[in-house]
């Protein structure tokens, strides 16, 4: 609805962050494949052979390859499944009539907003460092052998890093959610003897339904590209422990320089990627027709 | 309307709420403290940090001594505050057609445009370091504002198409049927209207610019790198540094914390491409 | 000066015609009322008119100029849309003054205009006052008065009065009656209202589905509509129709005849019926009466005071002058 002039207009206006984000799409993406196809290591100067599938073979049979699978998926799988039942239960509390609600939900925020570097450096050294952190003391005035998190359970201390880091987003999020369902649906509810675990069940948690998958994907994109909380605290490490498949392919494009076989994986985290973004997109999508 | 609620129920409900609330936030709190502790005592138990030991700014010199901090200061500033600029710059006139003029193709235009931001930075690593190394424009603010810019956009474009499309079309009709030209129905109109989103959009990508932590590491070394880059380099560290690794943490997250807290409901909003109201 | 011609205007929406060819002219001065149906196209015309919209075919002159290709800026027309459309940020006179800020026009000229249209509108005392802080008729009238200082070669409204309550509706209608009165420049006014278009017009356009049904005065379409569909719209209760014998007694297809002008008997009539459910407005009643062979119930008006009843028996008689009739293409019959 509106005229030639304004529909020229509109497409000269939009076409500078079209041509853009094509170009930064576009580039590099070819250049991932045509490079993910290369014997092309910058040590080692000169021609750049075509080397067929033999990156992807090298990539996908590596052992660390299997372990950074591993690693990925556990490391997201932890995140969400804590912040998941962890931000439903925050949700419902802070939605629970109380004093200072704003002072609260301000200090369960906070987290959000701390720099990857930061938040993994404090936990590894304020928290989590055996002889100096406050776990090790608080082990220590109980008489307990302090943990060594980074050496005896690394995984699962970058977990439970990340997972402080985003339980605050899907707070957030499902507290709105919480927020905007009907006071008069709960009231029916309870008028048709309902009580609060049946309300919970059969009312609350259908309503945020969208809201935890919406959480669960956008968590996730993210969460595939951790790599600055692992950078900063084991450098994946021990051995491949912590290495996740966005750190893998870091370690070998550019500490062993080796663009071929980075590329290589580069490839596959994309497709690993979009398998998830094809899905966040249709819920977008849906939401945006209505 | 509102229900009675016991006001037993309600403290029980304000300590374990606000008992949580206090847990996540303790971290933030304890660099905080430690930061105005000395080196030596910011090593102590816990109860003993807080019970005996005295105050001092002294790390906070010392941050800045170790390493020119305010310079990653700035560069922080200026990448998250340049990223921010050229993408409002870029993304208003976008917005703006999408949300007045819509045309068939528009949704999935912008559904294309929130799926680059899907894409795994991972992905085009080596060669947007291989172009920018071409280019001579690693380790430069300049390089970083181009990132940050781009994988931003996506976010920009869409909160302000949001906030746009809530703004009636029958005002910026009026505006033309006032006799303004497209360019002052944007100045006049558009901009006064959308001022409270705008702002809101600049807020929360200051924030995700200022902690973006995969570009800023990889693509800066000394010159360039801004503070999610400088405080890394505590991670190999020498000799006593916890009451420094504080104060230089307390300084980088104070501004966007502060921001963040403003920007509550726009995150939501934001993170979400709208899925979530 | 305010002469609008429009010829052979057609609007597609993609494959969608929404007006097929028409003609229209709008004399200068002239109070002028599309009308019809939601859909029907009349805000469409109105907006091919102002230059919101394109034009797919034909041309749109404004006092004899093409203006066809002209922006809505370069139109000299004014609009007042049904939201107001007001600016929300600005103050009611930054509001009022925008329209000669675009214009360039100098500073005192500027308030001088203001002033004046202010005092016309009865807004002096808000003019400091943003849009958010003033009652739906307050607001209507800075729509209004931002309008007026363009001193424009025609006033657009479209649907000005929907959002306002019924007893303020009836006020603006006088106002702006009034105003056409005072300023002596065209309007053009879309409504969905009938009695709107009754009240205010010079010259109604009926039109329906992007067609115009019928053009003339308010008394001229009351009196001589030319088809079912114009008969059915204009006039307040709705015109009767009989299809059927009765019809053919008088040679037409339908025959219509308005609740005001049939005759209530109690003892003799030509129709004989019972009477059904009655609304008492005090100066007028109307009854639904079931008549022995129709297969709709008529509705009657009677004076206020009548004494009929839920059951009651009546004779009702025709108005003959007063009937109209139509063919099997619901087109009017001399």
């Amino acid at each position: 609805m509106a005229t030639k002039a304004s529909r020229s207009a509109a497409r000269l206006m939009i076409s500078p962050a079209v041509v853009l984000l094509l170009g930064w799409m576009l580039v590099p993406l070819s250049l991932t494949i045509y490079f993910s196809f290369l014997r092309y290591n910058l040590i080692t100067p000169g021609a750049n052979p075509f080397a067929g599938w033999d990156n992807y073979y090298w990539f996908l049979t590596d052992p660390s390859f299997k372990a950074a699978m591993a690693n990925t998926l556990l490391l997201v799988g932890g995140v969400l499944l804590i912040t998941v039942v962890g931000g439903i239960l925050f949700a419902l509390l802070l939605d629970q009539p109380m004093w200072g609600q704003g002072i609260i939900r301000i200090m369960a925020i906070a987290p959000f907003f701390v720099m990857p570097t930061v938040s993994g450096l404090v936990w590894k050294n304020m928290f989590m460092n055996p002889v100096n952190g406050i776990f090790g003391h608080i082990a220590q005035g109980l008489g307990l052998q302090p943990l060594d998190f980074f050496s005896q359970i690394p995984l699962l201390s970058i977990i439970l890093i990340v997972s402080w880091q985003w339980l605050p987003f899907a707070t957030l999020i499902l507290l709105t959610a919480l927020q905007s369902l009907d006071q008069e649906q709960l009231e029916a509810s309870e008028m048709d003897g309902a009580g609060s675990f049946s309300r919970f069940l059969f009312i609350m948690l259908p309503h945020m339904a969208r809201a935890i998958t919406v959480v669960i994907l956008i968590q996730t994109i993210f969460l595939l590209s951790i790599f600055a909380e692992i950078l900063v605290t084991t450098n994946g490490g021990p051995g491949v422990s912590t290495t996740n498949l966005t750190y893998l392919i870091y370690v070998s494009s550019l500490l062993q320089f080796d663009v071929g076989m980075g590329s290589a994986g580069g490839v596959i985290a994309i497709i690993l990627a979009n398998i998830v973004a094809i899905f966040l997109m249709r819920m977008i999508g849906k939401n945006l027709d209505a | 309307m509102a229900r009675n609620v016991t006001t037993s129920r309600k403290s029980i409900n304000t300590i374990a709420a606000g008992a949580l609330g206090f847990l996540m936030f303790f971290p933030v709190l304890w660099i905080v403290i430690l930061s105005f502790k000395t080196e030596g005592n910011a090593i102590k138990a816990p109860l003993e940090i807080l019970l005996n030991t005295g105050w001092t700014t002294e790390s906070y010199g010392a941050v800045q001594a170790r390493s020119n901090y305010f310079k990653h200061f700035s560069n922080s500033l200026i990448i998250s505050l340049g990223s921010t600029f050229l993408g409002m710059l870029i993304a208003i006139p976008a917005a703006w057609s999408m949300a007045f003029v819509p045309a068939k193709r528009t949704k999935n235009v912008l559904m294309w445009m929130l799926s680059t931001k899907m894409l795994p930075p991972v992905g085009v690593l080596i060669p947007i370091y291989l172009i920018f190394r071409d280019l001579g424009i690693l380790d430069t603010r300049t390089g970083l504002v181009i990132v940050l810019m781009l994988i931003n956009l996506p976010i920009i474009v869409w909160m302000l198409y949001t906030y746009f499309r809530e703004i009636p079309g029958e005002i910026l009709e009026a505006a033309r049927m006032d006799g303004a030209s497209l360019r002052e129905e944007v100045i006049h109109v558009l901009v006064p209207m959308a001022i409270p989103g705008m702002a809101s959009t600049v807020l929360l990508n200051v924030i995700l610019a200022w902690n973006e932590a995969f570009w800023t590491l990889n693509l800066t070394a000394a010159k360039a790198a801004p503070l999610t880059a400088f405080i890394a380099s505590y991670s190999s560290p020498e000799g006593l540094f916890y009451a420094k690794l504080s104060a230089a943490s307390v300084m980088a997250i104070a501004p966007i914390l502060i921001m963040g807290w403003f920007s509550q409901k726009q995150l939501v909003r934001g993170l979400t491409f709208g899925a979530v109201k | 000066m305010g002469h609008i011609q429009l010829k052979g205007v057609e609007k597609c929406f993609g494959d969608v015609m929404v007006i097929p060819p028409l003609d229209l002219e709008i004399e200068d001065g002239e109070f002028v009322v599309f009308v019809g149906p939601s859909g029907c196209g009349k805000s469409t015309l109105l907006r091919l008119i102002a230059g919101l919209e394109d034009v797919t075919e034909g041309t749109v002159e404004i006092d004899g100029h093409d203006a066809t290709e002209l922006p809505p800026a370069k139109r000299g027309l004014a609009m007042v849309f049904q939201s107001y459309a007001l600016y929300p940020h600005m103050s009611v006179r930054r509001n009022i003054a925008f329209p000669m800020k675009m214009a360039r026009i100098p500073q005192e000229e500027q308030e001088r205009r203001i002033s004046e249209a202010a005092r016309v509108l009865n807004l002096t005392d808000y003019l400091d006052r943003r849009p958010g802080q003033l009652s739906g008729g307050q607001r209507q009238r800075v729509a209004i008065g931002r309008a007026i200082v363009r001193e424009p070669a025609a006033f657009l409204f479209d649907e000005p009065l929907s959002n306002l309550d019924a007893a303020l509706r009836v006020g603006m209608r006088l106002e702006i009656s009034e105003l056409h009165k005072r300023l002596a420049t065209t309007m053009i006014y879309v409504t969905h209202d009938q009695v709107e278009a009754m009240t205010m017009a010079d010259k109604i356009v009926v039109l329906q589905a992007g067609v115009i049904e019928q053009v003339g005065s308010p008394l001229e379409l009351y009196r001589a509509p030319q088809n079912l569909f114009v008969a059915g719209f204009i006039g307040s209760p709705k015109m009767n129709f009989v299809d059927g014998t009765e019809a053919a007694k008088h040679n037409a297809h339908t025959i219509g005849i308005r609740p005001e002008h049939i005759d209530v008997s109690a003892e003799s009539g030509e129709w004989t019926g019972i009477v059904g459910v009655s609304e008492h407005l005090g100066s007028d009643t109307y009854f639904r009466v079931s008549v022995d062979g129709f297969a709709e119930p008529l509705t009657v008006r009677a004076g206020g005071e009548v004494d009929l009843h839920y059951g009651d028996t009546i004779h009702l008689t025709p108005n003959l002058d007063q009937l109209h009739r139509f063919d099997a293409a619901a087109t009017r019959l001399a």
